[in-house]
């Protein structure tokens, strides 16, 4: 029995037993619900293998959104914990773990898989391209990240959860200080999705360089694949650092090397450095794809062009390399000096100039517009005034001297929360709305839309305006309690309210999903929302193919101009379409990488290195396979064209 | 499936193009995560805390023996995809196999030289030095390792297949591979050995 008692979590309790239970139940639920509706084979073909943009665009919103539900639940908790003085719902070692994994599932398995889920769908369309580069590798992708997920998610019934915070600092997080297996998990989960988000990196730059329909050249892109570019780029360049310190950090935890100790010429602050060299491009990673949802829906709901084209893409590429020279300003109190300090506090607020350009964009792009106010433009509309504030509050912490004030107080968290939200979250939220019709052929229901949209808006400020203020009165973050005294209640309670606003808003997106699939019609046009870019141009939802035609593209708002001027997108006639085959090995390679993950966490290490093989087997049958695709007939083409409602030629 | 035919082999389709320009992207990625080694070792190559210093481990003759090595199967590789463009499938596999026993010749040194360093009191756990030392050296040494059954499986592959498109393809990626590991020896070699020596 002494083998099994490593699995048992540390500091148990109610709610993860309830936990627990519930997990097994859904699964056996799942499990029996596919045998008894017979839908193993259909989830096999047509997800498990599928390498088509467009699922796999899909399988990571599903995942992403789950996600949000598995890290908004924490943050209800965090916010309960702190509703009112002397609070005693969660014990530290709970809170701990709760902010640990609301931080890491928030930012990993939730921002990041919906901006790669929106890349996913969208990108090829807008550059009129059949698919990725990669096909294959883009599923590899993608369950990479999914089995990273799933491996950090079970940390909660298996082990124990990590609990030295979503920014794991050592020596907090070494084996010292940090004696569960909780660590392990963060190290090794994010590393697992990482692997799969650095080669979306490279799939997407080789798609956007290279497959671009005729006549597109850079300058005439969509601003979403603009931004998609950009962003990859940063991805490919920001993530290795990622991967190196978390090895470093399994290394320092599993065979005891001095990375990161205190002790033996270890250097704890070597950690820090690297995990904000990734970690603070990696937040340019989350905004600029959110930035350019934004530059898609203002211009569409305005009825005007975009306001400032080059200068919206010279700004993306000076904050992309300005995004690699601000990570000391996480850490101004930790004794850089004086000069240092000053450097990267002038280099942090030069990125405000960038970002800047973009709001006034924006704004010149509404100014004299014929404004329709549907559920997406609402939330660009709240966007812009939120994040400024959350913004703004960012160029006070980035001035050093005054950051010893702010440093880890709820100002600090404020600030990046009412910048994350408004800018990653409504972005989301708001490309999701867009381009659901694009997906699914039914629109969302507006009314619901408009209701959550409300309901986040005011949520957003209400649960954490207070915090500006309670944080200059002193209370730091990550604290589980305190007491009446300090004066913190009242404001940590209107946060609490406006949580539960927050939490009232995505049910209703939920429920909104549920209500339009029932009831949304069916019947409506390909571009319902009378929108500018080429993936309107195809059907709803979009044929495997994509395009029947390629289509040849002259101007920016390439299918914009072409409704206005009755120009034609699509001059060839229909040609044989060459199709990659779908492929079970990236969906089976990942479940070995998972089993892997796990036994490393534990360090079992006959089982590590049985997975370890079966990873290189995978990688090995891939290399001698031959696998050239097939064929979609001309006829097949007409035929599915016509089917959905017409040729579009 | 067009075929160019003005282009070698190797850049003949479009996936091809596109095979090779994500390998380079990819070999981008890859010089990220030898910079992130590269940086740590410089912070933590004077933190030797109880264990010894570079100074007094390295032993200049495997290191040499080592760099000669990586470097002259780099030129062979060359010439192996050389052979290549010419069509000519033996010299080519000839050259292919040169390179792949040089690298299994390096690899041996390199493991030599990892007991050795066990033997003088420098193993991983040893120091922040000894961690990002053996670290720094063993990635390489991975690399190199993943690369011999890589290009293992691609000289089974030109043997049943011949020169087509996609074996050329894979070769010459595999070369681009090959000639990024020697760079980064040339970098370990230059400011892990030379200046921990000096």
């Amino acid at each position: 029995m002494e083998f099994f008692e490593r699995f048992a979590i540390p500091h148990p309790s109610p709610a993860i037993y309830a936990a627990m239970v519930a997990i097994v139940l859904t699964t056996i639920a799942i499990i029996v619900g596919l045998t008894y509706f017979k839908k193993w084979g259909y989830l096999w073909r047509e997800w498990l293998t599928t390498v088509d943009h467009k699922r796999i665009g899909i399988m990571y919103l599903i995942s992403a959104i789950l996600m949000l539900f598995r890290g908004g639940v924490d943050a209800i908790m965090m916010r309960a914990q702190l509703a009112v003085p002397d609070n005693t719902l969660l014990d530290s070692q709970h809170y701990n773990e709760i902010f640990s994994t609301h931080g890491v599932v928030m930012i990993f398995f939730m921002a990041m898989p919906f901006i790669i889920a929106l890349m996913n769908y969208v990108v090829p369309l807008q550059i009129g391209a059949r698919d990725v580069a990669f096909p294959r590798l883009n599923a590899l992708s993608f369950w990479l990240f999914f089995m990273g997920a799933m491996l950090f998610n079970i940390s909660f019934i298996v082990g124990g959860s990590p609990d030295a915070g979503w920014t794991s600092y050592f020596p907090l997080a070494g084996n010292e200080f940090s004696k569960s297996v909780g660590t392990n998990y963060y190290m090794i989960a994010i590393q697992i999705s990482g692997i799969g988000t650095l080669m979306t990196g490279i799939n997407f730059i080789a798609t956007i360089l290279k497959m671009r329909a005729p006549g597109m050249t850079l300058m005439k892109m969509p601003m979403f694949t603009w931004s998609a570019l950009i962003t990859n780029i940063i991805i490919v360049f920001a993530f290795p650092v990622l991967t190196v310190a978390l090895a470093m950090g399994t290394m320092d935890r599993l065979f005891a090397t001095h990375f990161f100790t205190t002790g033996n010429g270890g250097m704890d602050m070597l950690w820090a450095n690297l995990f904000w060299v990734w970690g603070h491009p990696e937040v340019y990673i989350l905004i600029l794809p959110a930035f350019g949802v934004y530059s898609e829906v203002i211009p569409t709901f305005s009825g005007r062009n975009l306001y400032g084209y080059k200068s919206m893409v010279a700004s993306m590429v000076i904050i992309s390399l300005l995004s690699f020279l601000v990570w000391v300003h996480h850490f101004f109190t930790m004794g850089q000096g004086a000069l240092v300090n000053s450097i990267f506090s002038i280099t942090t607020m030069a990125i405000a100039v960038p970002t800047g350009i973009k709001i006034f964009n924006w704004l010149f792009t509404l100014w004299k517009g014929k404004i329709r106010i549907t559920t997406p433009m609402l939330y660009s509309l709240l966007f812009i005034p939120i994040f400024t504030i959350g913004g703004v509050t960012g160029v006070m912490l980035a001035m050093s001297a005054a950051d010893y004030q702010y440093h880890n107080t709820m100002f600090l968290v404020a600030h990046f929360h009412l910048v994350i939200i408004p800018g990653v979250v409504f972005a989301m939220l708001a490309g999701l709305t867009y381009w659901w019709p694009k997906m699914f052929g039914f629109m969302l229901n507006e009314k619901l839309g408009k209701w959550a949209a409300w309901l986040i808006g005011i949520g957003t400020c209400v649960a954490f305006f207070p915090m500006f203020i309670s944080g200059l009165d002193g209370q730091a973050r990550r604290m589980y309690t305190y007491s009446e005294a300090t004066g913190f209640g009242i404001w940590n309670m209107i946060a609490f309210v406006g949580a539960i606003m927050l939490a009232i808003g995505f049910v209703i997106i939920v429920y909104n999903i549920y209500y339009s699939t029932r009831y949304a019609s069916r019947d409506i046009p390909a571009d319902p929302w009378n929108a500018r870019s080429l993936e309107w141009a195809t059907h709803s939802p979009v044929p495997e193919y994509n395009f029947a035609v390629t289509p040849e593209v002259t101007t920016r708002d390439a299918f914009w101009n072409h409704k206005k001027n009755n120009g034609n997108l699509f001059k060839g006639k229909y040609e044989e379409i060459h199709m990659p085959n779908n492929s079970g090995v990236p969906f089976i390679m990942s479940a070995f990488f998972f089993v892997f993950g796990f036994a490393m966490v534990f360090s079992l290490w006959i089982l590590a290195i049985i997975s370890a093989i079966g990873i290189f087997g995978c990688m090995a049958h891939r290399s001698l396979e031959q696998d050239h695709g097939h064929h979609l007939s001309v006829d097949h083409i007409k035929e599915t064209e016509e089917k959905l409602g017409g040729a579009k030629s | 499936m067009s075929i160019e035919k003005t282009q070698p082999l190797e850049y003949s389709t479009e996936q091809n193009n596109l095979n090779i320009l994500g390998f380079w992207i990819f070999i981008g990625a890859e010089i990220m995560l030898f910079a992130t080694l590269f940086a740590s070792y410089f912070l933590l190559e004077n933190r030797t805390g109880s264990g010894p210093s570079g100074e007094e481990i390295f032993t200049i003759t495997p290191i040499m023996l080592e760099t000669f090595i990586l470097l002259t199967s780099s030129f062979t590789i060359g010439l192996g995809v050389h052979a290549m463009r010419l069509g000519r499938q033996k010299a080519m596999q000839a050259f292919f196999a040169i390179t792949l026993l040089l690298g299994v010749c390096f690899l041996g040194l390199e493991i030599y030289e990892f007991t050795h360093y066990v033997h003088e009191g420098a193993s991983l756990q040893t120091s922040g030095f000894t961690s990002i030392l053996l670290t720094t050296l063993g990635t390489h040494g991975a690399h190199v390792t993943f690369g011999l059954f890589w290009g293992i499986f691609i000289m089974m592959q030109i043997k049943k297949r011949g020169l087509t498109p996609e074996t050329t393809n894979k070769s010459f990626i595999f070369s681009l591979y090959w000639h990024f590991l020697d760079v980064v020896w040339i970098f370990i070699f230059s400011f892990v050995y030379l200046k921990g020596m000096m």
